[in-house]
């Protein structure tokens, strides 16, 4: 028993000192006046195929803009497995003295708290939550009601059936949010469609989302607006074998354009996608961040009108597309207000 | 004869270097730098006190989730359901630890720890139960088992704990917490917390239990001949729920402890928590020994900790990490193959050694 433990740790020790001292090679190159940020995901990786590859995206599209490459010179991700990663996810990153740290998610939310008070230095930004008392954290909001009350009009434009569907991923405040306009939308169309709401419970099973979609289908819902992170994947593949079968459906994409998600052998299923622009968020903060004028301490939200959420076209009729439009001119003038709850 | 003895502590070293060596030539493959991204995890794991208090919280669960495993392995059953047990010893020491508030701050520790733990090991005792009276594989209910605990705990902190609009509980009183300053302190904001000592301790309990009491000697005879067993006037029947009721009581105690030391809440889980698998492969690299797995669990906190970092520091994805950790697991499977090189390497040694011999004597 004795000799077992000794051995581990020696082995412990060994790839130590085998390894010790010729890490972090590249890290202490360059220190110019660059600016450096980096994003921690909230469960999922950055081809979540949503949120999360959407905050990556606007991340190296500035990192290009301003040509820094990937590593702690530029810009860089962290990936949260699970949410005991996040306290470490974050710190990592102060550690590596990245300058703006962007919380993807509201689930990171009381970690960008703590550690917005214990590194004052550091600009922090969360996404989709408000995190007040700190100088140095922004929080960045999106008026998803608006898109999603558009995602609602389109829904009600194209069924046959009278029946839509809606499938979201955890359910609070954020995903609500979705449902609600959503609903919304939808009746303002026409009050008499049903909407079936289906939560997953989670964000990232696919495999419920297909079921829960295939029985919203078989029902003779005839689109589905889903906001359900990966758990939306399911709900694309649902809709594509039911349409392989010559029964056409929809969905209706969120958070990015979700049109390559759509295609299979003979067409496309994707109707539009209600997407938040959370990589315009990412760039827009960062570009900020680097000119020293750091929105911190403050509440950014995102909507219609800066085209931080919008709806996509991706495969509305002609009919639609123009009631849609009437509709976000209505809410950018103001003429319409959606109710968020 | 020589390896024999060593053979216990050679088989996860190889497979150490093995799965470290694989994971190399897969990142020299991909055009990765093995030699800066190993640098990284190390530093990102051991590299100042912070780092050293985050790997140490994170073997606490580790530890716990693999002595549940081990514990169920001596007395010859496979539990599975490690992480479901985590997860209800998690949802019992937070539901309590909200509840009870009005209660001292040490006594409502105590309690809700308890609570943790026993709710785990109701939930594996469930399957022992089965198995001890209905012959049930305890592979097949700890598997459902899990998946009961996840969806009963989603619903529970959806319906009861958590506010409107909100999908965690709201955190327990810092006076249930088992953060402390000092240790805060100590290792510069990391999340160690004192639950890092009972977990220890515990080994060493568990170690104690195996070796030098009678029921866990029973246990472990029961692992190895059920019949013989029953033979020599064992109960067999109390013995295999004892054995799942003890396994779960510490993959609970596990939740417990990372509940009220690490989340501080409880929230809605995508999936179960990995942490439960995690603890077989800690348990399974060093043969299910108590004290062992102290060490079987720093390594695999390190790569997990560690691995953050590369990341970080390089372009390199964390998924090679991951396929390190594989790497390890599967050296450690097919140990056979190592035990059967090393005899090999033996006799090949020993018949030198007598032709040398002979040829010596032959002058």
């Amino acid at each position: 028993m004795k000799k077992k433990a000794t051995a581990l740790l020696a082995a412990t020790l060994m790839l130590g000192t085998v390894l010790v001292g010729c890490g972090n090679k590249n890290s202490s190159s360059s220190k110019g006046t660059k600016h450096t940020v980096a994003l921690v995901t909230d469960g999922g990786g950055i081809d979540d195929k949503s949120f999360n590859q959407s905050a990556w995206k606007g991340m190296k599209a500035w990192g290009k803009q301003h040509k820094l490459s990937k590593g702690v010179n530029g810009y860089n991700y962290a990936q949260s497995n699970s949410d005991s990663d996040f306290t470490p996810n974050v710190n990592k990153l102060i550690k590596a003295k990245y300058q703006t740290i962007f919380g993807i998610g509201y689930k990171l939310a009381p970690v960008i708290d703590k550690s917005a008070k214990q590194n004052p230095k550091t600009n922090f930004a969360i996404i989709d939550d408000v995190v007040k008392g700190h100088k140095n954290v922004a929080s960045v909001t999106f008026k998803t009601e608006q898109s999603s009350f558009l995602a609602g009009v389109a829904a009600a434009k194209t069924t046959k059936t009278k029946k839509v569907g809606f499938v979201g991923g955890i359910k609070s405040d954020v995903i609500t949010t979705f449902e609600k306009g959503y609903i919304q939308g939808v009746h303002a169309v026409d009050p008499s469609i049903k909407v079936d709401v289906k939560y997953v419970g989670s964000f990232t099973k696919a495999d419920v989302g297909n079921s829960l979609a295939s029985a919203m289908y078989n029902n003779g819902e005839d689109v589905i607006f889903h906001a359900a992170g990966g758990s939306g994947s399911g709900v694309f593949t649902a809709a594509k074998d039911k349409a392989k079968n010559s029964n056409k459906v929809w969905v209706i994409g969120v958070d990015q354009d979700q049109k390559a998600d759509g295609k299979y052998k003979g067409g496309n299923v994707t109707l539009a996608s209600a997407v938040k622009e959370v990589g315009n968020s990412v760039k827009d903060l960062s570009n900020k961040a680097m000119k020293g004028n750091f929105p911190g301490g403050k509440v950014v939200t995102y909507s219609l009108k800066d085209k931080g959420v919008d709806l996509v076209n991706d495969n509305m009729s002609a009919a639609t597309q123009k009631a849609v439009q009437q509709y976000k001119d209505k809410i950018i003038n103001g003429d319409l207000k959606v109710k968020a709850e | 004869m020589k390896f024999k003895v060593k053979s216990s502590w050679v088989v996860p070293l190889v497979a150490i270097i093995a799965g470290f060596v694989v994971g190399a030539i897969i990142m020299l493959i991909f055009g990765y730098d093995p030699i800066q991204n190993y640098g990284s995890l190390l530093s990102g794991a051991f590299g100042g006190v912070y780092s050293i208090g985050e790997t140490m919280r994170n073997m606490t669960p580790l530890i716990l989730t693999a002595l549940g495993f081990s514990v169920a392995s001596k007395a010859g059953f496979f539990n599975i359901g490690g992480s479901g047990q985590y997860l209800m010893g998690w949802f019992g020491s937070v539901i309590v630890a909200l509840h009870f508030s009005n209660l001292p701050g040490w006594l409502l520790i105590i309690i809700s720890i308890l609570a943790g733990a026993l709710l785990g090991g109701l939930w594996s005792g469930i399957a022992g139960v089965l198995r001890a009276y209905f012959g049930t594989s305890e592979v097949i209910t700890t598997i459902m088992l899990n998946y009961i605990s996840l969806y009963f705990v989603n619903f529970a902190v959806k319906d009861w704990l958590a506010g409107k609009g909100a999908d965690s509980s709201p955190n327990i009183p810092a006076k249930a917490s088992l953060r402390g300053n000092f240790l805060e302190n100590l290792t510069a904001n990391s999340t160690l917390h004192w639950g890092f000592l009972v977990a220890v301790l515990v080994c060493f309990v568990v170690w104690f239990y195996f070796n030098r009491m009678k029921s866990g000697f029973e246990l472990r005879s029961v692992g190895l001949n059920e019949q013989a067993s029953k033979y020599a006037g064992m109960n067999v029947k109390q013995t295999i729920i004892a054995a799942m009721l003890i396994s779960g009581l510490l993959a609970g105690l596990g939740g417990a402890l990372d509940g009220l030391g690490n989340f501080q809440n409880i929230s809605v889980s995508n999936s179960l928590p990995q942490v439960g698998y995690d603890g077989m492969a800690v348990a399974l690299l060093v043969n299910y020994s108590p004290i062992g797995i102290i060490f079987s669990a720093l390594l695999f906190s390190a790569l997990q900790i560690g691995g953050m970092s590369i990341s970080v520091f390089s372009d390199t994805p964390t998924e090679i990490v991951s396929i390190v950790t594989a790497a390890i697991i599967f050296f450690v499977a097919i140990k056979y193959v190592i035990e059967l090189l090393i005899s090999k390497y033996n006799k090949k040694q020993k018949s030198k050694k007598m032709t040398i011999k002979q040829e010596g004597s032959g002058e």
